[in-house]
This record gives C-alpha cells, structure tokens and sequence, in this order.
C-alpha cells in the first residue's frame, strides 16, 4: 500500500515538473539541448572532451544569435557508458523537455538510449559510435558525425588491395560485433578489388597463447594479417608471430590506437597499420574554432570536435527548416545537406550515416603513432 | 613434418603450464576429496607477484637475466604459498566438519574475493611486461617453413619437468609426503596413528599454490600480459586437466594437462580454431563415458 501511495505521489510530481518544463519551454524561452557520455568512470577523458565541445558550440552559437531569435541551454547526461545508466540519462534528458542529444560516447549506451529518444521524440547524433547496428535498425532520430566499422573495412580492403596485391593476407576476427563486422567489411572490399585472402579465422579473445593459430599462418605463407579485433589479441598475436620468426605485417583497426597495444606488443608492434580518423583539427574548416579552443587552454583532441560539429549541424538545421521540432529536422538533416561544420562539409544518407568517412591510416613506430603520409 | 613438430613444440609448453595448474587441483581433491575453486585464482595472484618482483627487479635496473629470474619464481613461489595456506585457514579448515558442500561454496567464495581484491588493488585493466627471454633457436628448416623453439618454451618444459621431479620425490620419498598419502587414504586412521592431519593438509596446500606460482610465472615470461581474470579461464582447463587425467592422481593430471594442451594446438593446427575448446571438451565427456575415473584414477573405494 505505502508502495502505491508512493508510486502515486512521485507520478503527480513527475507530471508536475513536466508541466512546468513545458511551460518554461515556450516559444520565447531557450532551446534545450544535451550532450550525454561518460562524464566518470573509466572513459570520462572522451566525456570530459564531449562536454568541452558541446559548451564550445553552445556560446559560439549563442554569441552569434543563436536559434531562431531563441538561445541554446546545454543539458550534461553521464552515463558511465553503462547501458542501464544509459537508458535513466536519456529518460530523465527527455523529461526535461530537451530537443537534440549530442551523444553518447560508447555504442553500447548509444543504441538503447536511442530507443527512449525515437518514443519521446528526441533527435540524436552520436559524434563516437562506431557500430553499424546504432543507425542501421530504422530509427527516424539517429545520426552520426564519426564513420561506421564497416566504412573502416572499406578503407582498409581498398588500401590492402592497392598497397599489398599479390602477397599472401590472413583476415582475423573475435567474434565480437566490432571485430566480425570490421573483418567483413574488409574482406568484402578485398574482394572486390579482385584480391582472394589465403585465410580467414575466428580466434577465442581472452586467451593468451595463439602460437598454434600463428604456426599455421606460418605455414601458410601468410604476409600481411588483417585483424578484426581489439588490441590486447592483437599486441599478443604480432608478438607470438615474430617470436616464431614471421616476417608479417599486421593491419587493424581503431582499436589498436591506444598506448597499451604498444606496451603488449613491445617491439613487434614495430610498423602496424591501423585506420582511425583523420585528425579534425587540422583542417582549415577547424581553424578559428580550434583557435578559440586553445585561448581556453583545451586541446580540441579526439572527440570535442566531433560534438561541436554534431550541434552545429543541428542549429544549421534548425534554422533552415525555421522550425526545432525534432521530427522535422531529421527529415531536412538528411535531405538538404551538405552541412557546414568545423569537420568540413557533412551529408547525411538515409540512415542517418556520414555520405563521406574519413577514415585515413596510421602507423606505429617506436612506441607511437602517426599518421601515414 | 616440420609444420606437425612446431605444433607439437606448442601444444607441450601450453600443455606444461595446464599440467602445473591441475596438480594442485588433483592434490588438494586426493587429500580432502573437495575440488578448490579458488585454485585458478592462486595462479593468477602468483602470476601478479611475479609482474611486480619483475617490475622491482628488472625495470628497477637491479638485476638481469637468469638470476633476475629464479629470483622472481621464488618470489612468486614464497608469496603465493602464504596465500595457499591462509585460503585454507581462513575458507577451509573451518568447515572441514561440515557437510560436503560447505567447503565448495566456501572456495567459489574465495575465488570471488581473490579476483576482485586483485581487480582492486591492482586495476582491471591488463599488464604488460617486456619479453625477458627473447630469441630462441632454428632447430629445422625445411620447404621454407621454419621450426622455432623459442627460449621462453625451452625454460617452461624444464622448469616444469624439474618442478615436478622434485614434487614427485617429496611425495614417495619423504616423511611429509608419507604422511599426505596416509591422509589421502584415510584421514582418522591417520590422525590415531600420530599423524598431524590439519598440518599436512595445510602444507598440501602450500605445496599446490607454490606449483600454482611456478605456472603463473611462467605464463607472464611467456606470454607477458595478465589481468586478473585469467585464473577463470586457466583454472578451468586444468580443472579439466585434472579430470581427464584421473582426478586425484599425480602423474594423470601432468598426462591431463598435456593432452588437453595438445589436443588444443592440433585441432587448431589441422581443423577450425574456433573450435579447438569444443574438441578438447568433447574428447573429455568421450573419454569420461568410457573411464569414468579417469586416464590415471583408480574407482574410489566406498569406505564402510
């Protein structure tokens, strides 16, 4: 009984503060919007750099008039990239009557925070996740200022085909979505180039002895290994195959940039390739925004350029429609790209996926990466 | 040939450090009949002791080589057994009285508390240290394959094989090890003749984790990462090892650890990766139907 009272009373509140929200957010009041990602916990470095660029965007946009005669006010959601901490962030942000969510950082808190959004009429962009399955399942409210995995896989199989034709190529993967996902997408462009893999397998991620895997990588004569997977499988199976005298390069993905690929794999790490983004802020587009960045003392690093990008796009829109209603602009951000930003210039297809990844290659030498020239 | 011996050469120095872990099982189950848990998680924290003597000692710049290493095994070895015997005080001997199943909720309990007090102390993320034996030597050539037998794989085989020379001895030979076989066979008749049984089973103890250490230290020379899940995964395949091998006999649980390594590298070698824990499993349950004690066990005589 004391349960129910208490369901009631918090439901009466609920509706109350609702009402009020709504009411604040009359056509004179601010235009809410959000940025949601890992404030703490683990990856709060990628939340921290999702919150400067989001207030970044907020004051330059506001400083410029803002949105249709109205001002932005920036909501911050942390989830933890927790999916369950995910879902309460992105009920609560729709509580509050917000209009656009710049977020979230991990594609696990992404896609079922994207289900709360598409119900209470939300407009989302991710500027981080990378998984095929966060625009890909029909949702009207997804978008994505960052590439997909499979993108990543097309720009990998062209340049193993280019860079790599006549030598013998393994393809690896973990089974994971990312890994499995990352692997086929390469091994399809591999294909269509007209280049055959002498090998394609599946290895257990967790283990730690690939000798046997790599003995028979050995035997095959195999050049050149194309991981789907992340780092630690990668730092081990590069190391194992020099131990046992290969002569092999190994190509992967984003996860390989981080230092502790490196730190597994010590010397054999020595020339791996891997696809990431190009560096956004050395483009001409980023230039004055990346100026008034470092006049604040922030490195506009890693993800802080895709967030702003993600609420330009959003205030671009807003203004083009003449209208914020979230189901309008999905429409109008899809059709009448492409958009200005600091990224460059971005469209949007169907799903809601960038028209253009920027996908470049990186290499590891001595202990750190650059990108290939 | 020569692709079949580099594939054998892995399959041994897999199978050594599965076969190193399992003896602790199959003594600690010979002993007081109860399979610990929390065994696997005794190889991790004896891996995590030598990751730091290796960080004090070689990253500090005091010493090098292979005294840089025998000093980190025994380490490890010393460390890890005052593990052993305080799990058994604190998790075991308190319930040695009770019902069969106390003891193992009790052991899946430590594990529990082993991994996160690890995860805790010492961070979730995974370890890397540099390679201290790098190299190793050519021993075929042939049709352009090459036969690699690293340094690191030479250093496991012998270590186990010495280890285990030295543990088999203490077990035939010595007084303690009298004594761990008459607790073994019936452990009241034991204690009326004289025999100290809570002192024998707690050395079993730190007998099994100093073995546990002697395997954790080799897999971080030999592999170089850890975290503090890998006791789940090792424990498991030499709980398997053990089993395969005859739960409860010494020689069986080396025979046990060898062949799952083996069978592992080879199907992975002539069949799918992928597949390579569905093999060794299913050699397991085939070769449980046919001897259900074992490769090694002898049928448990029931005792009035």
């Amino acid at each position: 009984m004391q349960t129910t009272r208490r369901l009631v009373l918090g439901a009466g509140l609920g509706a109350l503060t609702i009402g009020r929200e709504a009411f604040a957010q009359g056509a004179s009041g601010p235009i809410r919007i959000a940025t949601a990602g890992p404030m703490t916990g683990q990856y709060a470095a990628f939340g921290t750099q999702m919150r400067e660029g989001a207030t970044q965007a907020v004051t330059d946009i506001n400083a410029a008039g803002g949105v249709l005669g109205r001002q932005l006010a920036l909501e911050i959601g942390d989830d933890a990239c927790d999916p369950r901490q995910a879902v309460s962030v992105a009920n609560q942000l729709a509580a509050r009557r917000v209009q656009f969510v710049a977020g979230h950082f991990c594609s696990g808190s992404s896609i079922p925070a994207r289900d709360v959004y598409a119900e209470e009429g939300v407009l989302q962009m991710s500027p981080a996740s990378t998984n095929p399955r966060f625009t890909d399942e029909g949702k009207w409210n997804t978008f994505r200022t960052c590439g997909r995995d499979d993108q990543q896989g097309l720009v990998a199989g062209r340049y193993i085909v280019q860079n790599f034709r006549g030598k013998k190529v393994a393809i690896l993967h973990d089974n994971s979505a990312y890994g499995k996902g990352l692997a086929d997408e390469t091994k399809k462009a591999m294909n269509a180039g007209g280049m055959q893999e002498t090998m394609y397998a599946a290895y257990t991620p967790g283990e730690r002895d690939y000798n046997a895997l790599v003995s028979r990588m050995k035997a095959a004569g195999i050049e050149v290994i194309y991981l789907g997977g992340y780092h630690t499988e990668g730092g081990l199976i590069i190391r194992q195959a020099k131990e046992q005298g290969m002569n092999v390069t190994l190509i992967g993905g984003d996860s390989l940039v981080t230092n502790e690929f490196w730190q597994i794999a010590g010397n054999a790490g020595e020339g791996t390739l891997m696809t990431f983004s190009s560096d956004p802020r050395r483009r001409p587009t980023a230039a004055e925004v990346v100026a008034r960045f470092r006049a604040r003392n922030v490195d506009p690093e890693g993800y802080v350029l895709y967030t702003y990008a993600a609420i330009q796009i959003f205030a671009e829109a807003a203004k083009k429609a003449n209208t914020t209603d979230p189901r309008r602009l999905a429409q109008v951000i899809k059709a009448d790209g492409p958009w200005q930003t600091v990224l460059g210039p971005i469209s949007f297809d169907a799903k809601g996926d960038v028209t253009v990844p920027d996908y470049v290659f990186y290499v590891w030498r001595n202990g750190t990466y650059a990108e290939l020239s | 040939m020569a692709y079949a011996l580099q594939q054998l050469i892995n399959g041994i120095s897999l199978g050594m450090i599965y076969g190193l872990i399992a003896v602790g099982y199959t003594m600690v189950y010979g002993i007081i009949g109860m399979i610990n848990f929390a065994h696997g998680d005794i190889f991790m924290i004896g891996a995590f002791v030598a990751l730091i003597s290796v960080v004090m000692l070689v990253s500090g710049g005091i010493m090098d080589g292979p005294a840089a290493i025998l000093i980190v095994l025994l380490a490890s070895m010393a460390v890890t057994a005052l593990y052993g015997w305080t799990v058994e005080r604190v998790a075991y001997r308190p319930l040695r009285g009770s019902f069969r199943l106390a003891p193992l909720i009790s052991a899946i309990g430590m594990s529990i508390v082993l991994q996160n007090y690890v995860q805790v102390a010492q961070g979730a993320r995974v370890k890397p240290i540099e390679p201290l034996l790098p190299g190793g030597v050519t021993v075929l050539h042939i049709d352009s394959f090459v036969v690699q037998f690293s340094y690191m794989q030479m250093l496991i085989i012998a270590v186990t094989l010495g280890v285990l020379a030295v543990f088999t001895w203490l077990v035939t030979r010595t007084p303690l090890g009298r004594a761990m076989r008459a607790c073994e066979q019936d452990r009241r008749m034991a204690s009326l003749l004289g025999i100290d049984t809570d002192r024998t089973i707690s050395l079993t103890f730190v007998i099994g984790a100093a073995l546990a250490a002697v395997a954790g230290t080799m897999y971080l020379l030999r592999y170089g990462v850890i975290d503090f899940y890998i006791g789940f995964l090792a424990g498991v395949k030499a709980f398997t090892a053990a089993v395969l091998g005859g739960i409860g006999s010494l020689p069986g649980a080396v025979l046990g650890g060898l062949l799952i390594g083996l069978i592992e590298t080879f199907w992975s070698a002539y069949f799918s990766v992928q597949y390579k824990d569905v093999a060794a499993f299913s050699i397991l349950a085939i070769v449980l139907i046919f001897m259900p004690t074992g490769l090694l066990g002898r049928a448990e005589v029931e005792k009035v």
